[in-house]
C-alpha cells in the first residue's frame, strides 16, 4: 500500500508482490482481454502458502475487456454494498486507458478462485503494514483469524477497494491495455508509438490525420508485448480520476430494477421459502420442539429441526414466518455465566482489575508511562464502557439455495463469496467446484456479510428438503441471533505536567481485533504511552463492524484526550494542535475544520461544539459537531468534517461515504445498545434498536484535502470513528455532562 | 382471490386475504422493487401507494387493497420509463448508497411532493421520518426533495 502514491509514475504491484503478473488474451469473437494480478509474493513466507496454496494459482485482481463494439468492460472483484466501488474502480481503469466514460461498463467478477483480491487479503492479513507506527505490536490473534479466511480471499471490506485493487490493478490494467492498443496501431499505420495519442476510446496519429476506435485494434493488441510495469498517469494528467462522475449503479437503484440477494429468482426453479429460528442464547441447541400448530398452518411444506436452528419451509415467506413463530422450542442450557450486561461488564472489570496498573498484554509502549504518571503534576483517570451493537443492514440476511444432482447454486448478498462457497462445500459435503455463488448487490453489510453462516444454513435447508429455497431471516432474527460489534471497557489514565501538557497516557481494555493501531493515540506527540489488553470472554459472537476497533477506540481515545484538555484548562482543538507539531497533515485537517466550523466564535447559551480526530484506513478525519442542550436533551444542529485521504478519486462519492459513516457512528452513539436478559438479546427490531432518522440529522459539510504524496486512503469507514467523540465532547462543552457509557440517549432518557 | 389495480393493471392473486401486500407483490407477482426491511412498519423500505397514499406494505393485508390502486416503485416512472422529478433529483444529488431503502424513500417523497409541492424542512421530516436509511443518506434525501421541488439547483457532476 505504500508504493502507489498518485505522484509515483511507475507501477509496481506493491512491495510484497514483485512477482505480480499481467496477461492478455483474445476474446471469443474478437477483442482484447487483460488481467492483472499478483502471485504469492508475500514476504511473510509462512502466510504465503495460505494466500495461494497451488504454485500455479493466479490471483487476478482485475480484468479489462475491450470488445469489437468499442465497449470497455471493467470486471471488478469487489462487491457493491453501497460504497460505490464498482463505479470508482471503473473510473480509475478508464482514466488510464483513456476510455470514453460513456462507453465503459462495469461487471461484477464471478465468485471464482481466479478473482482473489490479493491486495485486500494482504491488508486483512498484515495490518501492521498499514502505516502503523513500528512500536505498535501486530494483532497476531486477529492476523491468524483472518488467515483462515484467506484461502477464500475475495473480500470487500477494510475500506480497501480503491487503495488496493484500484491503485494496484485497475490502473495497471488500463495503462497496459492502452499501451498495447497503441502498439498495434503503430504497427498497422507504420508510425512510431510515441506519435500516437489516445482520447475517448480512440487512437490518433496527428501527422497523418489517422484515427481509429480502440475496437479496431483490440484483437491485434492482444499480440503486442505487454509492459508489466506501465507508466501511470500523474495527477495533472487525470481526466476521470479526481472527478465526481455519477455512480453507474444509481439508475437501477431508483427504479426498483437493482437486484439484491433477496431478489433472487432462480430460473426454472419452483421456489419455496424458509423462515428460521436460531438459539436465543449463543451456543445453545434445540432440545425439544412442538410444532403441532405449525403443521396445520396453510402453505407449510416442511418443518425441520436442524439441531442448532429450526426451519419452516412454506409456499411463501410470510406463511413460513408465521408458522415458525408458533413452534415451541426448548433450548439447551447455556454454559455462559453471562446473563446480563452487568455480568458482561463485571467480567471486563475483573480482567482489568487483574491487569492492574501495569499488567495485561502490551499493545503499544513508548517511553516510561508508569514513571511519568507517578511523576505527573496532575493525573486524571476514567472508565469508559461501550455496548454490543448489531450491524442491522437494511436488507435482512437471506440466501437462496438450489441443491440438485450433486451441485448447489447459491444466490446471496455477501462480502466474501469465495468463503461462502467454502462454507457451503463443507456444510453440505460438496466440492467447491460444484458450487456456484451468484452475488448481486448487497442491501448494506457494514461488516456483517463478512460472515457466511447464513449461507451455509440455506444450503443445509435446500439439501434437507430437496426444494430450491429462499431463506429470509426476520428482522428479529437479524437483531438478536447474529454476530456483533463487541462490547468493551477501557480504563484510561493520563499525566499532565505543570503546563497541562500530556506527558503520560495509559489505557487498558479487553477487546482487540483490527486494525492493530486503532487502540493507540499514535498521531499525538505523547512522550510516554502504554496501551494494554486484558482479555475477557465475550458472551456474544464477534464480527467486524464498520471501522472495527476504531468504532469504540476512537471514542475512548478522543473522549479522554478531551478530558485531558479540559483538565489542563485548554481549548480542546488547540490542545490537540499543540500535540501535532510533527504531523503537518493532521494539523492542516484540524485547522481547516476550525475554520469552516467557526470553532473560535462564541456560541449561544446551551449550544457548544465538540471536536474529534481519528486516522483510520489511511484517511485522517476531523469532525466538529454542534449540539444544542437547551432543552436538557442533545439536539445536533451542525456537523462539519474535514478529511485528508491523500488523493480522492471521486470527491462526491467520497463525501457520500463520509456522510454515511458519520450518520452510522452517530446512530450508534445516540441509540445503539443491545441488552441481555437471561443471556439473550432484548432488543428485537427498529422500535427498540433505534436508528437516527432524517429529522435528527442536521446538515453535514464535508471538505476534502488532497495532500498528495501519501498512499491513497479509504472512504467507507474513516468517517465513523470521530463522530461519537465529537458529539459527546460537544455535550460536555454544552452541559458539563461527560458521557462515559454509550448510548447517549440512555443518559438523557 | 384478491383483486386490485397494480401500477395501472387489473390484477388478481390467489392468496390468503391476510397476506401483506409486500409478499403478494414480491413473491406472487414477481415485482421485487418493493423491499422487506422490518415487517412491523418501522423502517419504510416496503412503502407503496394505496390509492395514492403511502402505506407500509409489510403490515397492510392484501384484503385492504381490494378494488383499490396499488402503486409500487415499478409504477412511478412515465409510460416510456421516463424518470419523475423525484427520481431525477435522486440521480443529480447521487442519493443512494446500497440503495435498498431507496424505493421506499422515493415512494414517500413522491407522495409528499404531490401533496406539498414546495415542502419546508419540517414538512420533509414529517413525511420522511418513517423511512430509515442505514447508509445515512438523509442529508442528500433532504436536498434531493428540494431539488425535485425546484427549491434548489441540482448538483453539477464535476463538483
Amino acid at each position: 500500500m505504500n508504493d502507489m502514491s498518485p505522484k509515483k509514475e511507475r507501477s509496481t504491484l506493491g512491495k510484497w508482490s514483485r512477482r505480480g503478473f499481467i496477461g492478455a488474451g483474445v476474446l471469443a469473437g474478437g477483442g482484447l482481454l487483460i488481467g492483472v494480478g499478483v502471485r504469492p509474493g508475500n514476504p511473510i513466507d509462512k502466510l504465503a502458502s495460505t494466500v495461494a496454496p497451488g504454485d500455479g494459482e493466479q490471483l487476478v485482481n482485475s480484468w479489462v475487456k475491450i470488445d469489437i463494439n468499442n465497449l470497455v468492460t471493467a470486471i471488478v472483484p469487489h462487491c457493491e454494498m453501497g460504497q460505490g466501488a464498482h463505479s470508482v474502480l471503473a473510473q480509475m481503469l478508464a482514466d488510464e486507458l483513456d476510455a470514453a466514460w460513456d462507453k465503459v461498463n462495469v461487471m461484477q467478477a464471478p465468485a471464482d478462485g481466479s478473482y482473489v483480491v490479493g491486495d485486500t487479503a494482504r491488508m486483512f492479513l498484515a495490518p501492521f503494514t498499514m502505516n502503523a507506527a513500528d512500536w505498535i505490536e501486530p494483532t497476531w490473534d486477529g492476523l491468524f483469524t483472518q488467515m483462515a479466511k484467506l484461502a477464500d480471499a475475495m473480500i470487500t471490506g477494510g475500506s480497501s477497494s480503491i487503495r488496493t485493487t484500484g491503485q494496484h490493478s485497475m490502473r495497471v490494467a488500463g495503462a497496459a491495455a492502452r499501451k498495447m492498443l497503441i502498439g498495434a496501431a503503430a504497427d498497422e499505420w507504420g508510425v512510431p508509438t510515441g506519435e500516437i495519442t489516445t482520447r475517448d476510446s480512440t487512437l490518433f496519429h496527428e501527422a497523418s490525420g489517422k484515427s481509429a476506435p480502440y475496437s479496431e485494434f483490440a484483437t491485434a493488441a492482444a499480440e503486442q508485448p505487454m509492459d508489466h510495469t506501465p507508466v501511470l498517469k500523474k495527477p495533472s494528467e487525470y481526466r476521470l480520476m479526481g472527478k465526481s462522475k455519477a455512480r453507474t449503479d444509481i439508475p437501477d437503484k431508483i427504479t426498483g430494477r437493482a437486484d439484491f440477494g433477496i431478489d433472487a429468482v432462480p430460473e426454472g426453479a419452483d421456489l419455496s421459502y424458509a423462515a428460521v429460528v436460531r438459539p436465543p442464547v449463543p451456543g445453545t441447541s434445540v432440545e425439544s420442539m412442538d410444532a403441532t400448530r405449525a403443521k396445520e398452518m396453510p402453505g407449510v411444506l416442511q418443518i425441520l429441526n436442524m439441531g442448532n436452528f429450526v426451519a419452516v419451509v412454506a409456499d411463501s415467506y410470510w406463511q413460513a414466518q408465521q408458522a415458525v413463530n408458533t413452534i415451541e422450542i426448548g433450548w439447551s442450557e447455556s454454559e455462559s455465566p453471562i446473563k446480563t450486561m452487568d455480568d458482561q461488564f463485571a467480567a471486563f472489570a475483573a480482567a482489568l482489575d487483574e491487569a492492574g496498573a501495569t499488567g495485561g498484554k502490551e499493545a503499544a509502549a513508548k517511553g516510561d508511562a508508569p514513571g511519568a504518571l507517578a511523576g505527573a503534576a496532575t493525573t486524571i483517570e476514567a472508565e469508559y464502557k461501550a455496548p454490543y451493537l448489531a450491524h442491522a443492514p437494511m436488507e435482512p440476511l437471506n440466501c437462496t439455495a438450489h441443491y440438485k444432482d450433486g451441485t448447489c447454486d447459491i444466490w446471496t448478498s455477501t462480502q466474501v463469496p469465495l468463503m461462502a462457497r467454502s462454507e457451503v462445500a463443507k456444510t453440505v459435503g460438496l466440492s467447491a467446484d460444484d458450487i456456484k455463488i451468484h452475488h448481486p448487490y448487497l442491501g448494506g453489510a457494514f461488516g456483517r456479510r463478512l460472515g457466511a453462516e447464513y449461507v451455509a444454513m440455506a444450503a443445509r435447508i435446500a439439501k434437507a428438503t430437496g426444494y430450491p429455497i429462499k431463506m429470509i431471516w426476520s428482522r428479529e432474527e437479524d437483531t438478536q441471533k447474529a454476530l456483533y460489534r463487541c462490547a468493551d471497557m477501557n480504563r484510561l489514565r493520563a499525566g499532565l505536567d505543570d503546563a497541562g501538557k500530556l506527558v503520560a497516557y495509559d489505557s487498558v481494555f479487553t477487546q482487540r481485533h483490527d486494525p492493530a493501531e486503532a487502540c493507540v493515540p499514535a498521531m499525538y506527540n505523547i512522550p510516554n504511552t502504554s496501551v494494554r489488553v486484558a482479555e475477557a470472554e465475550l458472551h456474544l459472537p464477534f464480527q467486524a463492524w464498520r471501522s472495527v476497533d476504531h468504532s469504540q477506540q476512537g471514542w475512548f481515545i478522543e473522549s479522554f484526550i478531551d478530558e485531558a484538555a479540559h483538565a489542563a484548562g485548554k481549548d480542546p482543538l488547540q490542545y490537540r494542535l499543540a500535540m501535532l507539531q510533527e504531523a503537518p497533515r493532521h494539523r492542516a485537517v484540524l485547522e481547516k475544520v476550525a475554520e469552516i466550523s467557526n470553532w473560535r466564535e462564541p456560541t449561544a447559551d446551551g449550544v457548544a461544539k465538540g471536536v474529534a480526530m481519528v486516522e483510520s484506513f489511511g484517511t485522517i478525519v476531523t469532525e466538529v459537531i454542534e449540539v444544542d442542550m437547551s432543552s436538557g436533551k442533545p439536539k445536533m444542529t451542525n456537523i462539519w468534517a474535514v478529511c485528508d485521504a491523500g488523493y480522492v478519486m471521486n470527491p462526491d462519492g467520497f463525501r457520500n461515504q463520509i456522510e454515511g459513516g458519520i450518520v452510522f457512528g452517530l446512530t450508534a452513539a445516540m441509540y445503539g445498545e443491545l441488552e441481555l436478559e437471561g443471556g439473550a438479546i432484548k432488543q428485537s427490531n427498529f422500535h427498540d434498536y433505534k436508528m437516527l432518522r432524517i429529522n435528527e440529522v442536521p446538515e453535514i459539510a464535508v471538505e476534502l484535502i488532497n495532500s498528495g504524496d501519501v498512499p491513497v486512503g479509504g472512504a467507507g469507514e474513516p468517517g465513523l470513528p470521530p463522530a461519537a467523540p465529537a458529539l459527546t465532547n460537544a455535550i460536555f462543552a454544552a452541559s458539563g455532562t461527560r458521557i462515559r457509557e454509550l448510548p447517549i440517549a440512555k443518559r438523557f432518557a | 382471490m384478491a383483486s386490485f389495480i397494480l401500477n395501472g393493471q387489473e390484477t388478481t392473486a390467489d392468496v390468503d386475504s391476510a397476506m401483506p401486500i409486500l409478499w403478494v407483490v414480491r413473491e406472487k407477482l414477481g415485482m421485487n422493487g418493493t423491499k422487506f426491511g422490518c415487517g412491523i412498519a418501522q423502517c419504510g423500505a416496503c412503502t407503496v401507494h394505496l390509492d395514492g397514499q403511502p402505506v407500509r406494505s409489510c403490515s397492510t393485508p392484501i384484503a385492504e387493497a381490494e378494488g383499490r390502486e396499488i402503486t409500487t416503485i415499478e409504477g412511478v416512472s412515465g409510460p416510456e420509463g421516463e424518470l419523475t422529478a423525484v427520481q431525477r433529483a435522486w440521480v443529480s444529488e447521487q442519493v443512494p448508497q446500497c440503495g435498498y431503502c431507496q424505493s421506499g424513500q422515493i415512494m414517500s417523497a413522491t407522495a409528499l411532493l404531490r401533496d406539498i409541492p414546495q415542502p419546508t424542512d419540517e414538512q420533509i421530516h414529517a413525511a420522511m421520518a418513517g423511512n430509515i436509511c442505514r447508509c445515512g443518506t438523509y442529508t442528500r434525501i433532504r436536498r434531493a426533495i428540494k431539488v425535485a421541488s425546484g427549491q434548489l439547483e441540482p448538483r453539477s457532476e464535476e463538483a
